[in-house]
Formats: C-alpha cells, sequence, structure tokens
C-alpha cells in the first residue's frame, strides 16, 4: 500500500534498480489477435528453449500488449537491441534463442521486408508501417506485461495521478483537459473538459464516472488492444476525472465479447487496489475512489450514454431522450460522466505532460492523435495512430501499404454503422471530425474498412443496415420501421428486385429517419445509405435497370461459368466445388450446373492462373455448356506438364 | 429489433427432457445469485454468469432469479431477450460463431456462413437435432487481419474460404 507520492516514487526506483537495461527482453504480443494466430504457443516455446539453454536467469520473456501490426503477428521485440521479428512461429524460437539471444546476430528471414526498396528492416521504427505513426497511446503497449502492475510503473505510471492528487486543485484538472481540448474519442467528439465541467458543477454527493469499452462498431478494435495491452493508463485517467469531478465510484463497461480484455482489466483493477490506486485516502490525499467492472450482454446499441447507464442498472438498454444529459441526470438518476476508452487514456498524458504539449498534435478544432483501426481489403491491417488532420491516402498508402494483389482501390468506410463511404477522389480529406463528416462520413470511434472494386457498395449500405435494423432497440418508430424499410429495399436491389423510384425513396425515407429518431443510432443510421448514394449512385442505378452488379459481389445477379476454351480440365475445381455442382473429368472440360450452384466463388478462386477459366458474369446470360461430345480434350503427351498437374492435384 | 431466440430453431425432444432444470444446476443459480448479493442492478451480470455457466437461461432458473431479487419476471424476460448474449433454448455441445464484422463481410464471410449452413443443416441462432452444434453470429471479434474469422467454442479460426471450412468442422462430437 502505498502511503504518498514520495513512497511512489520509492517504489518505481526500487523496481527499475532490480531492471538492468541491459538485460536481454523478449517481448510478444499477447493480443487476442496474435493469439489467436498462435502467439500463446510462441510464448511457451521460448520459454521452454530458454530454460533448454540454462538462460533463465540471463533473459525476461513477457506477454505483451497490442503494438497494433496484427498482419504479421504474432510480433516478438527483443530488447535491449530493439530487433523486431514478424510472423514468429513456434519451430522459429529455437534459431532466435541461439542465434539473436545467444549469438547476438539477426534472423534475418523473420524481418520485415520493403518490398519497394526490398530492404529489411530490423528495427520497429524503421518499418514504414510504424515509422508514419505518432504512437502517444498504443506505444508503450509493446512495453508492458498488462497482468504486470510494476511494468506500467517502470514507465511512469500514476505519476499523473499523483501529480493532480498532490499539485493540483480538481478545478485546475478540469481546465488543464478544457485547454487541451480534447474531444471524446467514442465517435461524438463532445469536448471532454466541457463535459467534465458539467458533471463536477451539477449538484449533488453522489457521482459516477464510467468508462465507456462498448466497442459495438463491426470492424473497430483500438478500444479493446489499449484495455487489454494498457489497462492501467486507463485507470488512472478514469481516479484523475474522478477527482477533477468529485466522484467517489466508477464503473468501466465492457463488452462481453472481449474476454482478454475483462480478464486483463480484472487484474489490473485488483493490483492497483493492493497498491492503494483505489480505495480510501488514495496515496495518502484523503480521496476516496472505486471502480467496478461491469461486463455488456451483446446490445450495440449500449454504446450510446443513456442506454449504457440503463444496461448498468440491470435493465434493457433502451435509449431516452437528452437532455437532461448524464451529467446532471446519469446512473441512477445522479450526475455521471462517461467517456470511451481512449478519452480516458489520454488523460494521464495530458495531466503529466500538460495541455500545450497535447495541442501541438492535430489540427485547429480536433488536437491530439487518434487510434484507427484500419481492415479490410489493406496489407497491412492493424492498428494506426496518427495525430489529426493526417490524410486517408496516407493513412491506406504509407501505412497501410495499399491495397493487396492487384485489386484497385474503391473506398473507405469510415466510423461504423454510423458513418459513411469516401471514394478514391476525396483520399485527400484530412481525417479530423469535422473534414470527414463534410465528406459525408464521420470519425466515428475509428473503425476503417478499405473496400476494392471487389466490393459492391449497395452491398455494403445493406449490410450496414441489416446490422442497425438488428441493433435497434424498437423504442421509437422511425428507427424501427425507418431502418427496416431502407433495408428491405436495398435488399430487393441486391437481388434484383430493384424498381425505378427505389433511390429517391431511399433518399426520404433517409431524411425522415434521421430527423426523427430518438438516439444516435437512428439519426446516423442512413448514412451508410446516403453516402453511397452521393458517391456511388451509377452502381445504384446498375443493379436497378441492368440487374447487375459491377462488383460481381451481390450473389442473386451473378453466375459463375467456365470458358470451355480455357479450361485445362484439372479436377480441381470439381473437386473443392462446395455444393457438387461441377461436373467434370480429366481431359473432359468442366461444366458448372448453374441449377446446383450456390456461387460460394470457390471455383473463381481456386482456378490455376495459368489457366484463368472462371469467369463471372452480371448483367447478361450464361452460355448454354457445350454438348457433351465437344468437352474431350485430346492432349499431345507432355510428361513433364502430367507431372506438374499431378503435383497441383496433391498440393492444391 | 431482434426476435428472441425462443422462437424457431429445430428443438427436438432431446431438448425437451432437459426443460426440468437439475438441482446440481439449481445449486450452482442460487450460488452465483448469492455472489452478486442479490441486487436487482446486478441482474444482467448474474444472467452472464447463469448463461457462461448453463449456455442457456432455463425458465426455472430465471424463476429463481426472479424471486430472489424481487424482479418481475416480465421484465427478466425483457431483458433475457433484449440482449444477444442471453439464450433462451439449451445450447449444443459446440457453438460455432462466425464473425460478421465489416471487414469480414468484405473479405467474404457471407460466403463462409452459408457454406456452414449447409454443412450443418441449420440457421444461425438455431440448434442441430443432435445438440452438437449451435449456430450464431457475432458483430466482431476484433481480429480483422485474420477476416474471415470462426470461433468455435473458445478457439478462434481465421482467414477461412468457403471450400476449406467444411474440413474445420469434422473431429468435433
Amino acid at each position: 500500500m502505498i502511503n504518498s507520492p514520495a513512497e511512489l516514487e520509492k517504489l518505481r526506483q526500487e523496481i527499475l534498480s532490480k531492471r538492468d537495461p541491459g538485460t536481454t527482453r523478449i517481448s510478444i504480443c499477447a493480443g487476442a489477435g496474435c493469439l489467436a494466430t498462435g502467439a500463446g504457443k510462441v510464448i511457451t516455446a521460448f520459454g521452454e528453449e530458454i530454460e533448454k539453454q540454462g538462460l533463465r536467469n540471463d533473459v525476461n520473456i513477457k506477454g505483451t500488449g497490442c503494438p497494433g501490426f496484427c498482419e504479421r503477428g504474432p510480433v516478438v521485440v527483443i530488447d535491449p537491441e530493439d530487433i523486431c521479428y514478424l510472423q514468429v512461429t513456434p519451430k522459429d524460437v529455437p534459431e532466435i534463442v541461439a542465434q539473436t539471444i545467444k549469438e547476438k546476430k539477426v534472423v534475418d528471414r523473420l524481418l520485415y521486408v520493403d518490398q519497394t526498396k526490398n530492404e529489411k528492416a530490423v528495427h520497429e521504427a524503421d518499418i514504414p508501417f510504424y515509422k508514419n505513426q505518432e504512437r502517444n497511446i498504443i506505444g508503450n503497449n509493446i512495453k508492458i506485461d498488462p497482468k504486470c502492475i510494476d511494468d506500467y510503473l517502470a514507465l511512469g505510471g500514476y505519476s499523473a495521478l499523483a501529480k493532480a492528487l498532490f499539485q493540483m486543485t480538481s478545478e485546475q484538472v478540469v481546465e488543464e483537459v478544457k485547454h487541451s481540448k480534447l474531444r471524446g474519442r467514442g465517435g461524438g467528439g463532445f469536448p471532454t473538459g466541457i463535459k467534465w465541467e458539467a458533471a463536477r458543477n451539477a449538484p449533488g454527493d453522489t457521482k459516477y464516472v464510467i468508462v465507456n469499452a462498448d466497442e459495438g462498431d463491426p470492424g473497430a478494435f483500438m478500444d479493446r488492444a489499449v484495455l487489454e495491452g494498457n489497462p492501467h493508463s486507463i485507470l488512472e485517467g478514469l481516479i484523475i476525472g474522478a477527482y477533477a469531478i468529485g466522484s467517489h465510484e466508477g464503473y468501466i463497461y465492457v463488452r462481453q465479447e472481449y474476454p482478454l480484455a475483462l480478464e486483463n482489466a480484472g487484474i489490473a483493477i485488483k493490483q492497483a487496489e493492493e497498491h492503494g490506486f483505489f480505495g480510501t485516502n488514495i496515496l495518502g490525499s484523503g480521496f476516496d475512489f472505486y471502480v467496478k467492472v461491469h461486463r455488456g450482454a451483446g446490445a450495440f446499441v449500449c454504446g450510446e450514454e443513456t442506454a449504457l447507464l440503463l444496461s448498468l442498472e440491470g435493465k434493457p438498454g433502451e435509449p431516452r431522450a437528452r437532455p437532461p444529459y448524464p451529467a446532471t441526470r446519469g446512473l441512477w438518476g445522479k450526475p455521471t460522466n462517461i467517456n470511451n476508452v481512449e478519452t480516458w487514456a489520454n488523460v494521464p498524458l495530458i495531466i503529466n505532460k500538460g495541455a500545450d504539449w497535447f495541442n501541438q498534435f492535430g489540427t485547429e478544432r480536433s488536437k491530439g492523435t487518434k487510434i484507427f483501426s484500419l481492415v479490410g481489403k489493406i496489407r497491412n491491417t492493424g492498428l494506426v495512430e496518427v495525430p489529426m488532420g493526417v490524410t486517408l491516402r496516407d493513412i491506406i498508402y504509407k501505412i497501410g501499404d495499399g491495397i493487396p494483389g492487384s485489386k484497385k482501390f474503391k473506398a473507405v468506410q469510415t466510423g461504423g454503422p454510423a458513418g459513411g463511404c469516401i471514394p478514391e477522389a476525396h483520399l485527400d480529406t484530412a481525417v479530423d471530425f469535422d473534414e470527414l463528416t463534410k465528406a459525408g462520413a464521420i470519425m466515428g470511434s475509428g473503425g476503417m474498412i478499405v473496400m476494392d472494386e471487389d466490393t459492391c457498395m449497395v452491398d455494403v449500405a445493406r449490410y450496414f443496415l441489416n446490422f442497425l435494423s438488428e441493433e435497434s432497440c424498437g423504442k421509437c418508430s422511425p428507427c424501427r420501421e425507418g431502418v427496416k424499410r431502407m433495408h428491405q429495399i436495398l435488399t430487393n436491389i441486391t437481388e434484383g428486385r430493384g424498381k425505378e423510384g427505389d433511390i429517391e425513396l431511399l433518399e426520404e425515407l433517409a431524411l425522415s429517419t434521421r430527423s426523427a429518431s430518438l438516439c444516435a443510432l437512428g439519426r446516423s443510421a442512413p448514412n451508410p445509405v446516403l453516402s453511397t448514394i452521393r458517391h456511388f449512385r451509377d452502381e445504384y442505378e446498375t443493379h436497378i435497370r441492368d440487374k447487375m452488379c459491377p462488383s460481381h459481389s451481390c450473389k442473386e445477379l451473378i453466375s459463375y461459368y467456365i470458358d470451355p476454351d480455357k479450361c485445362g480440365a484439372c479436377r480441381i475445381c470439381p473437386r473443392e466445388c462446395t455444393s457438387g455442382a461441377i461436373i467434370g473429368d480429366k481431359n473432359q472440360i468442366h461444366v458448372i450446373d448453374q441449377a446446383k450452384c450456390n456461387k460460394c466463388g470457390t471455383c473463381f478462386e481456386i482456378c490455376p492462373a495459368r489457366f484463368g477459366a472462371v469467369i463471372r458474369l452480371s448483367g447478361k446470360p450464361v452460355p448454354a455448356p457445350i454438348p457433351e461430345e465437344m468437352r474431350v480434350i485430346v492432349r499431345k503427351r507432355n510428361p513433364k506438364r502430367e507431372k506438374q498437374d499431378a503435383g497441383n492435384l496433391l498440393t492444391d | 429489433m431482434r426476435s428472441p431466440d425462443i422462437q424457431g430453431s429445430s428443438q427436438s425432444g432431446a431438448s425437451m427432457k432437459r426443460t426440468e432444470i437439475e438441482i446440481m444446476d439449481a445449486e450452482k443459480v442460487e450460488r452465483i445469485i448469492d455472489n452478486h448479493r442479490c441486487e436487482p442492478g446486478s441482474l444482467i451480470q448474474i444472467l452472464l454468469d447463469i448463461q457462461a455457466e448453463l449456455h442457456w437461461l432455463p425458465k426455472e432458473a430465471l424463476a429463481m432469479v426472479s424471486e430472489k431479487l424481487h424482479v418481475p419476471m416480465s421484465r427478466i424476460q425483457h431483458t433475457a431477450t433484449f440482449y444477444k448474449a442471453f439464450s433462451l433454448v439449451p445450447k449444443g455441445r459446440h457453438e460455432i460463431n462466425i464473425c460478421m464484422g465489416t471487414a469480414c463481410h468484405v473479405r467474404g464471410a457471407p460466403r463462409v456462413l452459408e457454406v456452414v449452413q449447409n454443412l450443418i443443416g441449420i440457421q444461425p441462432g438455431e440448434t442441430d437435432a443432435e445438440m452438437k452444434f449451435s449456430l450464431g453470429t457475432v458483430n466482431c471479434l476484433g481480429c480483422c487481419a485474420l477476416g474471415p474469422v470462426m470461433e468455435i467454442d473458445a478457439e478462434r479460426l481465421g482467414k477461412l474460404a468457403p471450400a476449406t471450412t467444411a474440413g474445420l468442422l469434422k473431429g468435433y462430437d
């Protein structure tokens, strides 16, 4: 139990003195993404190998938070040399230990290779994915074992709390946050300091502070990575906020789909309690604060603050009208301040380094950095933290390394189901709260889904409206009915039943749903529809008029066909077909039985490139299959080729 | 608005036998309620714990919760049908969840879902007659680099393609 800032500093010095900066440290990302690709086995393998080599006392191994480069996980960083290995498997471990740990040599084949320059990057900072970022929040993840508070303390953890409690009045804390111009990272973008001030000034003795970790936007996992990887940074922010507002009780609302985040948050709270960062008389300041974790039960709408509050009270999360805002009437009717995970994580930085430091990042009206989850049809899937104001083009091409395959970029969808799609022409839009809104999207919580030429924009709108109609709580009819009807029309269009006037009807429904819905879910639900109509109206028209999907994505509007002139009768597609729809044998041109075909696209994907015989047709009839007698291929004997085909059969 | 799981689904005789909550389960439910000190505000947390323990919310368990928390059954039903995490019908021995997040969607998750549906013959939200598999969809598991992703029990399987999915479902009994 720490009873004063001096004791905290003493403990920090003790931790640091036990840590020789020259000791070899192996940090392995143990975030949910890397764990799913086998990081757990890599950690075990390192443990065993180090033991086997008798290096247990010389090497420190830890599973850390997510550094963001999910595409190349599991990620391993070896310090003090700062060597970054990617896509490490347990099989690589003995070599890493023998070469890098013992001989201090780099294992070349595990390094990042910059394809354009054909250069290898040894250090994390040399990899273009990281080089073009500004990682104030997630930069520490790889240095921290989230289950070990000492790692956080070693990096200066809880010093902002000590500073706030002992060197600042609660008013000064609020002023500093106001001065930083920090805006809510959950999507609303409301100035955090003003929100705090409202809760602080609201009458009442009992007040609550809440961490909103109900990250519901599909394709967004920034909050998960921060809560999983550096939970103490959020706790520290929360206690500072509680002190500023005058609250003695807080909640962390985490969606139950994030089991690791729940586990790590629970461990962090327990350790923080043991150290005296929670409870009565924190650090001897006389300030008391308690916190509890609440699991969400799978409802997207609970990310909306009034719904979240009801859910915390054990009720169905159906939003209510605001005002009154939670700052005056929140949990159990008491003044409540709710901020997103990333917002809270910024607080200790602002208190420690000052609002002016924070203000150097970002644009005039959007300060600081923001974490984006860059996913979809992109080479480098992962978490990206950049100063506000960076262009979409830089994020997608400099950090994300562009579109995989030789496909063409079509759009980037930002802001989750409430957001919109931005086409190529607007790629130079600066990413901040205001500019993305002007382009017809929103920044939202930071989801960024990249789409290529194979993605159908009408289908994307249908996808989001399907999501929203399932997640609409049903309380207000504009949202309940409006979203459902828009979804119905979009489904009709993607299934070839679109008719003239549908686009106009969609626009009309979108505007009424937007203006009449009760909460942000309904008010923003039309965005995916309106933004795709705005930028991709021609795709809608082609679907409606020509019954054609230009991206060859809408199942009901496409057919797969094997070009008899190109088919090499290799027997791969009949074998892999998931519906047994392909007829064909050795030396017999393969034919798709259109009645049986379920359009899963497997044949198209696996047809060897040297044939490229499977084609997708849309908006035109499928040619009749060639007669049985014409399907025989008479080959000249080519033993080499036959051997190759046989090999393919075994390996493909 | 989500239609409650209570409808539909190919429940057969197998599940009917299990509607009476066993004594052992009743004790578990009681312990869970006590752990939360019978607070009505903990309703969702209690239901989540019961769901995790029994893999569904039997009517008898809900009646116990209602009685001990002094919360009317109508509100418990409202809550249990509102949130996606709860199931009012028994789940199969293995739970398959296919991620339908945006990243997985653009990378072909619907095609994977369709193949799984055809293979095990049920729709999302349903359990097969042998109580082997329950199929569900989730909105995002946060492993977007691995999309399309499927979760079978606690194991996450990534980079799925329709052709390889069938093989992954083998080996479960």
